[in-house]
């Protein structure tokens, strides 16, 4: 049977009403723990386990797939509206999801993350029935040379999130570079940076990081700040996009689709990477280039985009090669196990109806967050209209019992305190914030990468240059150092400069 | 319509703190894991079997389990209502991470399952047997990349064993660490080092799809359903199995603790964990009482010694 057959029988399964119920039930709790900082999908899906193994493999697979894509959905909704990153994925999406949300322009952030994350998980899904095989073949051939240079492409653009000053971003990096040397070392087994302390033996937890410096530290500058001095107004004109929105959206939607999917569908890839060069992406082609940082729909738009892209790319190596690539994924893995299910090269072969099932019911779970969420985006702009400090009480009050949730330690809470009172140094002496949260996720990644590519050539540098894609991966990262520099020579730096300056 | 209110039951007691339970059963890892799996399969099974009532599990993640393990020997002490899952692993981690408690300070209870490890090349690969990898290994230690799990870990310390026992110092060993099998894999199938080992499981469906071939499993014997030579006939005097454990609280009475090892064994001995065995692929490799305990403790000083060839240990 083809493809097409296969799916069509797919969505059979899928429509059955019991399997849509286990689909609306999937998406409802994703989309709560999505909201809830710190309690992801992983943790979700690990607690229901033991419950599924008295349902069918269909539906309880169903659920969790559900799980799935309505955390990476939920994410967007506190990072927007409170500048609380749910997840380490959404937290790109604060950045000018949060300007927008104070601007008044919540209920359009809302919308281009919701249907975003709409077009992106249903284009994404499509290709993961049709190129899937391809996909895994491109995925294989990164070894630790082309991760890389990937990883030295998402340096270099990443500091279009850096601000208005290079040096500030760069200090700002360094610090989230310094955090993510502590911990145990992968190569030797070695504890670095951990005092003798055996919480940090596994380092320090993003979440816990980024919750921190953007929610704490947020709430510590408001309170510090001579009072009545509200920024945030709640609603400004329509809660819904504009026809200028969608004009500005559509674009980034799909190049977001574009770079998270390949991504997701790497084995060492992982979510955020896709949202960093998403975002970059898009400011670099921005026509309004000087929003960024202001609040540019173009930055919501695509890393939301980005983001679910990549959540549908990860079950690529989990469904043809047995392979989990996130958290969730090797809990969905265990999921498949408990009926006696592998996944793995021959799985599309022994039970199509299952995988088809799936994919088709991701379809489905995809168009039900749509709807579940779309009419809500009203009532979540009106959380804004809550006083600041019941609001910020509030955001401290979830901030805390989240951290608490994923990881049940005092010493967990006196990081949180700690980094927050980092996040309300930062953001006193005017730092940025993100790139102390991209120098934790990405500087433990390359260091890895580079180490084991030395490694495995003995030591020959040359390594890192012997394949045509991490050549052309290079070579894009100079071009995005470069590129600004040559721009400023030719004299449009100087409108570069006077948009920096006017921003000040 | 029952399924539905068990999952709308589901939804709800994700908001609730977990009740009072006969056993607490403490996973000292991340959800998803081998031990957690253990932890949740216990469950599920002394649940099912009506041993126990009610079975609550929490997570401790980190370190290799010695985070989770120095919390349970502080909070449990004494308490026969408390159980914590473990592994050869954490055997490994206490030295590495120079843990100030060790496996010496719980009651240890039963040794449940096991996996072995299996040495895999690509299919490309222009290695067929072990004679061939240790010709290679001799030639050039540095020239083989073994890529596997965290270093210190069991994948890491089956590759010392084997470079000892032909005669190759150990720590000459290659060894690329990756943080999960996962991750190995795409790195073993995508010919990104020369051999990979970790538990067959890992490799299971890639072997019976024909894009790995399996040169080599760590059992003393040859095991039932796996087409693959022992080390040991491809003439490398290594065995090496990658248990997980139960054991309880320290300072339990040895009543107390002969209860605990009672309903284990009424656990193992179920339809319930025969079936979960079975669908899972673990090997039951159950051992109890004082036969773990000295197993237990020969295992401990292999380990030590073989972290201090390899370099990982002082």
């Amino acid at each position: 049977m083809d493809t097409f057959g296969l799916l069509a029988q797919g969505l059979l399964t899928a429509l059955e009403p019991m399997n849509m119920l286990y689909a609306l039930i999937g998406v409802t709790l994703g989309t709560a723990v999505g909201v809830l900082p710190g309690i992801g999908p992983a943790l979700t899906v690990a607690l229901l386990l033991p419950v599924t193994y008295k349902l069918d493999p269909a539906g309880s697979l169903i659920m969790f797939a559900g799980i799935y894509y309505g955390g990476m959905y939920g994410g967007s909704t506190t990072s927007i509206l409170l500048n609380t990153p749910g997840e380490s994925a959404s937290i790109v999406t604060a950045l000018e999801g949060n300007k927008m949300a104070r601007a008044g322009r919540g209920g359009p952030a809302l919308a281009t993350a919701a249907i975003g994350s709409f077009v992106a998980g249903l284009i994404a899904t499509i290709g993961l029935a049709f190129v899937a095989p391809t996909v895994v073949k491109m995925a294989l051939s990164f070894g630790p040379a082309e991760y890389f240079a990937l990883m030295i492409l998402a340096f270099m653009t990443v500091s279009a999130a850096f601000g208005d000053s290079t040096l500030r971003g760069l200090t700002a990096l360094f610090i989230g570079l310094g955090l993510g040397l502590i911990g145990i070392d992968l190569q030797t087994g070695q504890a670095r940076l951990a005092f003798g302390i055996p919480d940090l033996l596994d380092g320090i937890e993003v979440t816990t990081l980024a919750v921190a410096l953007f929610a704490v530290g947020e709430a510590l500058s408001v309170a510090a700040s001579k009072g009545g001095d509200s920024t945030i107004q709640a609603i400004k004109g329509s809660v819904w996009m504009t026809r200028e929105d969608w004009r500005r959206s559509w674009k980034p939607w799909l190049r977001g689709t574009a770079i998270g999917f390949p991504i997701g569908a790497m084995p060492a890839g992982g979510a955020e990477i896709g949202t960093f060069l998403s975002y970059s992406v898009e400011k670099n082609l921005a026509q309004k280039p000087e929003e960024f940082g202001h609040g540019a729909i173009e930055g919501v738009a695509g890393p939301e985009a980005a983001n679910n892209a990549s959540a549908a790319g990860t079950l690529v190596p989990l469904l043809t090669l047995g392979l989990p690539t996130t958290a969730t994924a090797a809990i969905m893995l265990a999921g498949f196990q408990q009926f006696g299910l592998q996944p793995g090269p021959l799985l599309f072969a022994t039970n199509p109806q299952l995988v088809w099932g799936l994919i088709a019911s991701l379809l489905v779970a995809n168009l039900m967050l749509l709807v579940l969420n779309l009419p809500l985006i009203g009532v979540w702009v009106r959380l804004l209209t809550i006083p600041l400090p019941w609001l910020y009480s509030g955001i401290l009050l979830f901030a805390t019992l989240g951290t608490i949730g994923a990881n049940p330690s005092t010493f967990e809470l006196g990081m949180l305190l700690a980094f927050g009172l980092l996040g309300y140094g930062l953001r006193r002496f005017g730092y940025p914030i993100a790139p102390v949260v991209v120098g934790l996720i990405l500087g433990p990644m390359a260091e890895q990468q580079l180490r084991r590519a030395l490694a495995i050539s003995q030591g020959d540098p040359m390594i890192l240059v012997h394949s045509p894609i991490a050549i052309v991966l290079l070579l894009l990262a100079a071009t995005a150092v470069l590129l600004p520099l040559y721009l400023r020579a030719r004299g449009r730096g100087k409108v570069l400069a006077q948009l920096g300056a006017n921003e000040d | 319509m029952k399924q539905f209110v068990l999952a709308t039951i589901v939804a709800g007691a994700l908001a609730l703190p977990a009740a009072a339970a006969d056993y607490k059963i403490m996973a000292p890892a991340a959800p998803g894991g081998g031990w957690d799996q253990t932890a949740r399969s216990m469950q599920t099974a002394l649940q099912d079997e009506k041993i126990s009532a009610s079975v609550q599990v929490n997570n401790v993640p980190g370190a290799g389990g010695t985070i989770g393990l120095a919390q349970f020997v502080n909070q449990a002490n004494g308490d026969p209502a408390q159980l914590i899952v473990g592994g050869y692993v954490m055997v490994g981690a206490i030295l590495t991470n120079a843990s100030p408690v060790t496996l010496d300070q719980v009651t240890p209870i039963a040794r449940l399952t096991g996996e072995f490890e299996a040495l895999v090349v690509p299919a490309a690969s222009d290695i067929k047997d072990m004679a061939g990898l240790v010709a290679k290994l001799k030639a050039d230690p540095g020239a083989v990349s073994w890529g596997g799990g965290s270093a210190g870990g069991t994948d890491h310390i089956t590759a010392g064993l084997i470079a000892k026992a032909v005669g190759v110092d150990p720590t000459k060993v290659n060894y690329i660490a990756y943080s999960g099998g996962g991750e190995a894999l795409a790195a073993i199938l995508g010919g990104q080092v020369t051999v990979g080992i970790s538990g067959y499981g890992e490799f299971a469906e890639q072997i019976k799809a024909g894009t790995l071939r399996i040169i080599g499993i760590s059992s003393d014997a040859k095991v039932e359903g796996i087409d693959a030579p022992t080390f040991k006939e491809g003439g490398v005097d290594v065995s090496i199995q990658n248990w997980r454990m139960v054991a309880a609280a320290p300072g339990i009475s040895a009543e107390q603790k002969a209860a605990v090892l009672a309903d284990v064994e009424k656990m193992v001995t179920s339809a319930s964990w025969t079936k979960i065995l079975a669908d899972k692929g673990w090997a039951n490799t159950y051992l109890a009482g004082d036969d773990f305990a000295a197993q237990l403790k020969k295992d401990t000083e292999s380990t030590a010694a073989i972290l201090k060839d390899i370099g990982l240990v002082k």
